[in-house]
């Protein structure tokens, strides 16, 4: 059975933010950007020429009253995150650390195959950015 | 707490995973949250379940562990490299916490280890985290090809950051 990933959610404290920094500084483009009243936005992005879309989902739009405090709390505090692989992470790493991302750590090269980074996106999520080695 | 107050005290947590080897003390690490010591230490506890150094020392330990699996590392040269200052208070804080002495743990064979990612490495062996230190992880089945651990026990050193190398903790 083909299985294929299609939506993944990234939960964000502040949508406008968010929209703009995976798409002004990661390079990711809007696939769907639905209004659905004050307390409804569907906005997904994906990489150029990717099926695999991330929802970027407002805590406030996408989890429950009761839970949202819990919701913002875990993404404030760090500990979700995102994992993304680019062709050229130091140029990357570079440019977004320009850009004045909370950076985790610099790029380095990992033994299990990968040249790897940390930073934080707007919310606090901790984006971990791979090329492989040998690219 | 606000996610504003939230966010300053995971700054200052950052700070302490990036920067364990540096004699932190609780004013420094107040100034990267913005707050007032006292304040500082009472709040980071409310958010995280532990104290400022409490975090500190198992984040050193768990660095500490990381060095040990390599295998070819002094337990003093990891004791100093991970911000320790004393071996004796090194290896009785890590026997208390970690369950064995240091030399004993570098001893054992850690390859099974070798595949986990750095960022995953760290929370499950960072003391007190998951409960008791769990045991070596068991490959659900056999590794595919692929890219493989470049070297014997070659292990990164802090979340993601460099692993260990002879100039680090030289």
């Amino acid at each position: 059975m083909p299985l294929t990933i299609t939506h993944t959610p990234v939960y964000c404290l502040d949508l406008d933010q968010a929209l703009d920094f995976y798409t002004k500084q990661l390079g990711f483009e809007v696939r769907q950007d639905v209004p659905m009243g004050p307390e409804m936005r569907w906005l997904t992005v994906a990489a150029p020429g990717s099926a695999h879309e991330l929802l970027l989902a407002a805590v406030d739009h996408h989890i429950p009253p009761v839970d949202q405090a819990a919701m913002r709390d875990m993404v404030s505090k760090g500990n979700l995150a995102v994992f993304l692989e680019v062709d050229d992470i130091n140029t990357v790493f570079e440019t977004l650390r320009a850009a004045g991302t909370e950076i985790l750590q610099e790029p380095v090269d990992q033994p299990y195959g990968v040249r790897d980074c940390g930073m934080r996106d707007p919310s606090g999520n901790h984006l971990r950015l791979s090329q492989p080695l040998g690219r | 707490m606000d996610c504003g107050e939230l966010a300053h005290l995971r700054r200052a947590r950052d700070l302490l995973d990036r920067e364990y080897a540096r004699p932190l003390d609780v004013p420094a690490m107040a100034r990267a949250a913005l707050m007032s010591p006292s304040h500082f230490a009472r709040q980071f506890r409310a958010a995280f379940g532990e104290t400022p150094y409490a975090y500190l020392q198992s984040r050193r330990l768990e660095r500490a562990m990381a060095l040990l699996r390599r295998g070819d590392l002094p337990v003093t040269d990891v004791c100093l490299a991970v911000g320790f200052t004393s071996l004796g208070s090194f290896s009785s804080t890590f026997t208390r916490l970690v369950g064995e002495p240091p030399s004993a743990y570098r001893g054992r064979d850690h390859a099974a280890m070798a595949p986990v990612p750095a960022c995953v490495a760290r929370t499950w062996t960072r003391p007190g985290w998951l409960g008791r230190r769990p045991a070596q992880p068991q490959p659900a089945q056999p590794q595919p090809a692929g890219p493989q651990p470049a070297g014997p026990r070659a292990e990164p050193s802090r979340i993601g950051e460099a692993r260990p190398t002879a100039e680090r903790i030289a």
